[in-house]
């Protein structure tokens, strides 16, 4: 239902026709390896070797990064990145690697960088040449982000950075980190900082790279410990003490909520990519065995299936309303309820696929006989990624009841 | 054919919307429907037809009774997404008034030929109608009626008729040996003997209809095709209403929550009511975008629109449900008594959340449609 055609302005639909005829010729082969579920599992150079050419060729051809100004490495479109997410989203490309630069990091540089910095490293972001990693969580600083204890101290027009970050997903490629930093221990908000460094050029030099090991045993997200690294003022962003300010710009697109649209492209099909739609819950329920018949035949799971169905539909219309400003109650009511519905949702249809599959839901990856190559059970842990970064659901909660509802600060 | 991505939402629905929210603000507030249908808390009160004709009148006459009786017989055949919004202004003020029938009553007709045509030429005239066509059981399907019809006449009960104490006309399903029809009737005919149920809501007016071989008019001999045309318009803005009054559920009970304190600080502050409430609005968004994109299906693609308009009124009716008790649950003790407007709302909510099919009739209806289309 995402993918609906719907009413182009002239630029859109002339972008669009450019935009499909372009994927149709230039469309990537089948990867030479196994691609995780997403980009942020991430393992081996060869993965990486090949959605970083594909993200180029997308660049190269305009698809990337369209709606900023050219002197920023974009084309400076308006409102043309959605219609080139639509078109290779309905084409099934691969998914992009360099999400966190596309995302967080582009936005975040784009409205708080100075324009020679902008200049330098919005380009190779959008092309995938650099990937970027975000710098935000600690030990100590989930939640509670402003609390982050990692320290940069002033030396002349350096800095000097000590600390420790957490749940750093592609870090081990990364050139670049966006990165949030105490400069002052006396205050909390007002004590941020918010700064772009060099991550790969300094490995052994000031920065350690660690992976951690999720609950699927998947690697892709790493702790990054900080000695002494010395980075220049000219990478700061905003002015000093406005951290939070501007870590805000980077969680309300990490959310969905920001004013520039994500290049976003995905659905590829492979061995063992794998669609967490209420359709894909579908055929999945018509090709398990249950009762004599087929779990599509359970009355329960067709009711619980319908109520995914539902839900994925009911985000679609709310992303259309939300550019009906006749439609809307607060401008801030829909935007924010983005990252919590994506992934409660997709959750839900995780949680729901092991259920449809039953008995076979206890065999994973390895198992020839699992379903889906056991790509279910996979997808329903990792989906306690997504519930959790980028704040909580709960922390989704209490922003919506707080900033839409005006209702008292739980802290 | 494609869906405009503003679901055809244009200038001039969004102008009806907001005259219509106008318009239940400055004559229709929240006390006056409490004085209005609230007059007798006793459980065991005799049935009334409470409401305010007059004002109702004045809706006929900004012609929003006639919205949906196309052009050609004399109304404004307006798209459904503009009538949606409408109908969700309805709803947030529960004005009582038998505007949802007679629209309802509208589809069923357009839906129906050429023999409907004097039918909608007299709803267009001012004309208020409901539909009678639930059996005892309460089957929401019209081949179930228990209305027969021979020779022009009706004979049989219709039960569950909304509105039918307000209505001057009724469009009647009724079975004629192997053929389901469609039958018009004046609501005061000899024959016709309204008895009003003593309802739990006391913002609406529902009754069961005794025919005793009543003269009617046969619309159309092929009531089911009409029906399933009409449906859908039907269950979008039955949704729409039900998306209205949720929102005023919400902003009432966050009003209240802000402003209460215990334990020295607002109750939403505590996280126990805040995010229930989130979860409110959440619902209520998620019905209300199935609504628009629903009326839009109806109006631009209709061989999509009953599986959205299943979509809109299973959401719709959840959370009719979810925010009713809420509502109640977080106004505390002030929230269980009768002079806290919340119970009417309440009542109104869980009315709606059975009529036309509640939300896991609905999704049984569109797993017919998404699932085993798919085997």
């Amino acid at each position: 239902m995402a993918d609906e055609q719907l009413k182009d302005t002239p630029e859109q639909a002339e972008f669009r026709q450019r935009a499909r005829a372009w994927i149709e010729d230039n469309r990537p082969a089948e990867p030479p390896v196994r691609l995780p579920q997403t980009p942020l599992e991430i393992m081996t150079p060869e993965q990486m070797d090949y959605l970083q050419a594909w993200q180029k060729a997308a660049y190269d051809a305009g698809l990337v990064g369209c709606d900023y100004p050219e002197a920023v490495g974009g084309r400076g479109m308006t409102d043309c990145q959605r219609i080139a997410n639509e078109e290779m989203m309905r084409a099934r490309t691969p998914y992009f690697p360099n999400v966190i630069g596309l995302g967080m990091a582009a936005p975040t540089v784009f409205y708080h960088g100075q324009e020679a910095l902008k200049e330098r490293l919005l380009p190779r972001l959008f092309s995938g040449e650099d990937i970027w990693c975000q710098g935000f969580s600690e030990p100590g600083a989930g939640s509670d982000l402003a609390s982050v204890q990692t320290f940069a101290e002033r030396k002349g027009d350096k800095w000097v950075i000590n600390g420790h970050k957490v749940w750093t997903s592609l870090a081990h490629f990364a050139e670049w980190m966006i990165i949030l930093l105490r400069t002052d221990k006396s205050v909390k908000h007002d004590g941020l900082s918010y700064f772009v460094v060099p991550i790969r050029s300094a490995l052994g030099n000031g920065v350690t790279v660690r992976p951690l090991i999720k609950m699927t045993g998947e690697t892709g997200f790493n702790e990054v410990i900080f000695e002494d690294l010395e980075v220049d003022d000219s990478f700061r962003l905003d002015e000093l003490g406005k951290g939070w300010q501007v870590a805000m710009t980077t969680l309300a697109h990490e959310r969905g909520a920001g004013e520039l649209v994500t290049p976003r492209s995905g659905g590829m099909v492979n061995k063992s990519s794998h669609s967490t739609s209420a359709s894909a819950l579908i055929k999945l329920a018509h090709a398990t065995a249950r009762n004599g018949g087929t779990a599509a035949d359970d009355p329960l799971l067709r009711d619980r299936i319908m109520q995914q169905a539902i839900h994925e539909a009911g985000f679609a219309a709310s992303q259309r309303r939300s550019r009906v400003p006749a439609l809307l109650d607060h401008p801030m009511r829909l935007p924010l309820q983005n990252k919590l519905l994506m992934s409660e949702i997709s959750q839900g249809t995780s949680g729901l696929a092991m259920d449809i599959e039953g008995a076979a839901s206890s065999l994973y990856l390895g198992d020839a006989n699992a379903p889906d190559g056991g790509q279910w059970p996979m997808a329903y842990m990792n989906s306690f990624g997504f519930t959790i970064a980028a704040g909580t659901s709960e922390v989704q909660r209490n922003i919506l009841g707080e900033r839409v509802l005006g209702m008292a600060k739980s802290k | 054919m494609t869906q405009p991505d503003d679901f055809g939402f244009t200038e001039e629905a969004a102008l009806l919307k907001e005259s219509a929210r106008k318009f239940f603000s400055e004559h229709f507030s929240v006390d006056k429907l409490h004085t209005m249908v609230a007059a007798d808390p006793t459980p065991e009160r005799a049935p009334e037809v409470n409401w305010d004709a007059a004002l109702w009148q004045q809706m006929v006459d900004l012609g929003w009774s006639l919205l949906a009786v196309p052009e050609e017989q004399g109304g404004v055949g307006m798209p459904l997404v503009g009538v949606a919004g409408l109908v969700e202004e309805l709803g947030r003020a529960a004005f009582p008034c038998p505007l949802l029938s007679t629209l309802s009553a509208s589809y069923v007709l357009a839906a129906s030929g050429d023999g409907a045509h004097q039918a909608l030429e007299e709803i267009a005239a001012g004309e208020t109608a409901a539909l009678a066509m639930v059996n005892a059981s309460g089957s929401w399907s019209p081949a179930d009626t228990s209305v027969s019809a021979s020779g022009g006449r009706i004979s049989g009960t219709a039960w569950y008729v909304q509105d039918a104490g307000k209505v001057s006309r009724l469009l009647v399903c009724a079975r004629a040996g192997d053929k389901l029809g469609l039958y018009w009737v004046a609501a005061d005919a000899a024959g016709v003997e309204i008895t009003q149920d003593g309802i739990v809501d006391p913002t609406r007016d529902q009754a069961h209809i005794q025919f005793s071989d009543v003269e009617a008019v046969c619309v159309s001999e092929q009531a089911g095709e009409a029906f399933a045309a009409a449906m859908p318009a039907i269950w979008t803005l039955h949704a729409a209403d039900m998306v209205g009054a949720g929102e005023w559920q919400l902003q009432t009970t966050v009003e209240y929550v802000n402003q209460r304190q215990q334990f020295d600080k607002p109750l939403g502050f505590f996280q126990a009511v805040k995010h229930p409430l989130v979860n409110v609005m959440i619902d209520i968004d998620e019905a209300k975008s199935l609504v628009y994109a629903s009326a839009c299906a109806v109006d631009c693609e209709p061989d999509k629109a009953a599986q959205y308009a299943h979509m809109a009124q299973a959401s719709a009716s959840d959370m009719a449900g979810f925010a009713s008790s809420r509502s109640v649950q977080y106004h505390g003790g002030i929230g269980f008594t009768w002079e806290c407007y919340v119970h009417l709302f309440f009542k109104r909510q869980k009315h709606s959340q059975m009529l036309w099919g509640d939300g896991p009739w609905h999704r049984a209806r569109l797993a017919e449609i998404l699932i085993d289309s798919a085997a």
